[in-house]
């Protein structure tokens, strides 16, 4: 038991050290504009991430999730321009256009998981499918440009991205609080277990009269739904969508789900793991930008390693066992 | 003589619980050997110890009568042994022939052989007298046949040491005859047999030395003869076992379940199947290896689709899926319980509370899961180091007693079991054999489905006998008898005449 324990704390002993190299190396790295900063813009990233870490727990993949956000992000602004004329630049304008990107996003991660569990085509392939699809959407929408939120609604909107309970930003309180839930979810209810189970053996768990394919769709959707909300908080940040939007997001969520101990092949959850593994990712990220010891530039390799590294250590777990 | 492979005080523990204890033991050429004891006493660790799977903790292998640390599979199979495991180790994408000859493939050049291999495959396999088909998935197979592949895996391995972990245990008796005379071949060119076995007839058949475990230690051993099947039942147990099955003593009251003109399309088809089950009434189904038992089974369970009509408590009951069947409250036990039965890198609590977690709230109730996973511990026996162990480390037969623990924890009014004693030792058979009767007498209606003819006619009240998908005849009461059954699984026309 002992030692499994330590492979748990792996990733979280990665972020402490992290965390005291940052502050080593620079004293601004402390500075809580500069945290609320790192962990506002995690929060994109990990909202995904939580969703991701359930389809990749019950054996599935989502690639379509960083364009999935810039399509939602687009046609969010352009309902809330196209509605303005008729229901002024106000809050409730913005309350619709926040439904439009749940609706969105739910409606979305639904096609996925439909065209997966009820056309049974491989989730790789269809996730590499709509992500083509939203991509190009998005272009198409933006003309090739930039969709832009009228600049009244943007002032108004702003507050929700940069503004907060002291500096901890609402991106930040979201984030918080939909880790928790998802972790609740996955630890200690029935869906959780379920997830697990199907990602763990399939045929055990339709034989154990669980409902595979919904269990498996609903995951895609709510991923969808956590791609909608992460969409919420984007748009206030820079008020404009466009083609290259999201890029690669789909790829920093996966990678900080594994990084988090959750296996690719599905069977083990752990979203605080992967809370853990987008805070590393961040960090990396931010500490690079601080310190001049090496190149931001080098920042995509240095992630690569310790994607490569997370793995490694998650199967020498597997065979001491 | 020296023994070609012997055990030398071997000892063996996962981590703190040293499961052997002291182990000497020697196989010689041209003997088989039977291993015995309950489940758990530590029959799989040995022969994975004497198959290089596992190294002991202490003592030593020798082979020869020279130490052999063997760190590896492969390399006491380089020796000449070869292990048929308990579990399977076939690649289900692969064909029949691909898994017999994998890792050691018959190529011209670089180019793979293939015709060479399916027909040295068609060969060994028509040498067991089975129809599988060299070009067959291994996905597509029953269990029976699957481990007949694994017999002609092994027997393609010019064996001098050949260990072999319950093979019969998979095996319906047309099968298990031809097992037998393999082993007898086997042992008519001197090679040195060992094997495990829960069916005590079949060890007096073949074993000409008995070794008896239990608790990993040995507590008997015997040459041919020396031990009658009574015998080793003490012997194992440690206790005097009789009348292992229970009185039929509960009458058939309302009628529970009625199936009619049930097909099944599939590779083994079932075609127009009627039957119903009583309350406190246990139902036999007995047949060869795809006779379409499982299927039948598996469709009433809303596992297959299926065509005809099943009523549940006099209603007409649309099933379609698994959860319809756990609504109606039927409940149905794999065959399989590797791959669709336990969840085997999961703890055990985890896999016991499965099929029933919506009886745990919405929030899981880990104080209830402990509980649960307490009271089935002491009412199936499940010998387990601990609750947080992985199913998949638990030895054959505390998997099978956690499955069945876990079908019951659905509370299901008509339970179907396939094969229930699988790989389980004749005290625990007792123990389920009462189990099941217990629960005919709390008014439910059970079927069970099995291969071992005496445990379908020492159970059931009836017994439907099934032949190519369809039903053959029933028979009851007094005219449950061996003969009757086979003739009617045979085809070979109506049951004989009342002696
Ligand atoms: N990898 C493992 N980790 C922990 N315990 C184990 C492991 N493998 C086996 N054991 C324990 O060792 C004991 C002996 O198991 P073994 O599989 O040898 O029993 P067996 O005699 O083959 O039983 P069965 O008849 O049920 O197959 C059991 O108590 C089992 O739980
Ligand atoms: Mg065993």
């Amino acid at each position: 038991m002992k030692r499994i324990d330590l492979h748990l704390l792996g990733p979280l002993v990665a972020l402490v050290g992290l965390f005291i190299l940052g502050a080593l190396l620079n004293p601004a790295f402390l500075a809580p504009a500069n945290l609320s900063n790192v962990l506002a813009r995690s929060a994109f990233i990990g909202l995904i991430a939580v969703g991701m870490t359930f389809v990749i727990t019950q054996g599935g993949l989502d690639l379509s999730v960083g364009s999935m956000a810039a399509f939602l992000a687009g046609i969010t602004i352009m309902a809330m321009n196209a509605l303005a004329p008729f229901t002024g630049e106000n809050w409730g304008t913005i309350l619709i256009g926040m439904g439009v990107a749940m609706a969105g996003g739910v409606l979305a991660g639904f096609v996925n998981g439909a065209l997966i569990t009820r056309a049974r085509i491989e989730a790789f392939i269809v996730t590499l499918g709509t992500m083509g699809i939203f991509r190009s959407l998005v272009t198409w929408l933006a003309d090739g440009g930039t969709l832009s939120l009228d600049s009244g609604l943007r002032t108004l909107y702003r507050p929700v991205y940069f503004s907060g309970i002291g500096w901890i930003t609402w991106p930040i309180i979201v984030f918080a609080i939909v880790a928790i839930l998802g972790e609740w979810t996955m630890r200690h209810t029935r869906f959780g277990r379920h997830v697990e189970a199907i990602g763990s053996n399939d045929r055990v768990a339709r034989y154990s009269a669980v409902d595979v394919e919904r269990v498996r769709l609903m995951t895609y959707v709510l991923l969808g739904a956590l791609v909608g909300l992460a969409t919420i908080l984007y748009v206030p940040r820079l008020g404009s969508a466009s083609g290259s939007t999201g890029v690669l997001w789909e790829l920093e969520a996966i990678a900080a789900v594994i990084i988090g101990g959750t296996a690719l092949k599905g069977g083990r959850g752990r979203v605080w793991g992967t809370v853990v593994g987008v805070l590393i990712l961040s960090l990396i990220d931010n500490i690079l930008n601080l310190a001049d010891l090496v190149s931001p530039y080098l920042n995509g390799a240095i992630q690569g390693v310790i994607i490569v590294l997370a793995v490694v250590l998650q199967r020498e777990k597997r065979s001491a066992e | 003589m020296t023994p070609v492979l012997a055990l030398d005080k071997v000892t063996k523990s996962f981590g703190p619980v040293e499961v052997l204890h002291g182990i000497d033991l020697a196989l010689s050429a041209g003997e088989v050997h039977a291993l015995i004891g309950e489940n758990g006493a530590g029959k799989s660790t040995i022969m994975k110890i004497l198959g290089g799977f596992l190294t002991p903790t202490s003592g030593q292998v020798l082979l020869d009568g020279h130490p052999a640390p063997f760190r590896s599979g492969p390399e006491a199979e380089a020796a000449g042994i070869v292990v048929i495991h308990q579990e399977f180790n076939l690649a289900p994408d692969l064909s029949v022939a691909a898994n017999i000859f994998l890792g050691r493939e018959i190529s011209r050049g670089v180019r793979l052989d293939h015709t060479a291999m399916r027909a040295a495959a068609a060969e060994l396999l028509d040498r067991l007298g089975t129809a599988i088909r060299p070009e067959a998935r291994i996905r597509d197979l029953s269990v029976p046949d699957r481990q007949m592949v694994e017999i002609a895996k092994a027997l393609s391995r010019k064996a001098r040491v050949l260990i072999m972990d319950e093979p019969s245990a998979a095996l319906t008796h047309r099968e298990v005859d031809a097992l037998y005379a393999q082993v007898d071949r086997l042992r008519a060119e001197g090679v040195a047999l060992m094997f495990c076995s829960h069916r005590l007839d079949e060890v007096a058949r073949l074993a000409d030395r008995i070794t008896v475990l239990r608790d990993g230690a040995v507590v008997r051993r015997a040459l041919r003869g020396e031990l009658t099947d009574d015998g080793m039942a003490t012997a194992m147990v440690g206790r005097e076992l009789r009348d292992i099955f229970p009185p039929k003593d509960t009458p058939a009251g309302e009628e529970l379940l009625r199936v009619e003109g049930l097909s099944v399309p599939g590779a083994v088809q079932v075609g127009n199947v009627s039957l119903t089950l009583h309350r406190g009434e246990v139902l036999g189904i007995a047949g060869l290896v795809g006779s379409g038992r499982t299927e039948l089974a598996e469709a009433i369970a809303g596992l297959r689709p299926s065509s005809g009509t099943i009523s549940v408590r006099g209603q007409p009951t649309a099933i379609r899926h698994a959860r319809d069947a756990a609504a109606a409250g039927i409940a149905y036990l794999t065959e399989d319980r590797k791959e669709a039965g336990l969840l085997l890198d999961k703890p055990l609590t985890e896999n016991l509370t499965l099929a029933a977690l919506d009886r745990f709230g919405f929030r899981i109730d880990r104080a209830r899961e402990r509980q649960a996973m307490a009271d089935a511990t002491r009412d199936f026996d499940i010998r387990a180091a601990s609750t947080a162990m992985p199913a998949g480390a638990l030895s054959g037969g505390n998997q099978q007693k956690l499955l069945l623990a876990k079908t019951m924890l659905t509370e299901p009014e008509i339970i179907l079991i396939d094969e229930p004693t699988r790989g389980i030792d004749i005290g625990t058979k007792q123990q389920i054999y009462n189990f099941v009767r217990a629960l005919a007498r709390a008014g439910k209606g059970v079927i069970v489905i099995s291969s071992e003819l005496p445990e379908v006619m020492g159970l059931s009240d009836r017994v439907l006998v099934m032949r190519q998908g369809s039903l053959a005849g029933e028979v009851k009461g007094a005219r449950i008898t061996e003969e009757n059954i086979v003739r009617l699984a045979m085809g070979l026309g109506r049951e004989a005449e009342p002696a």
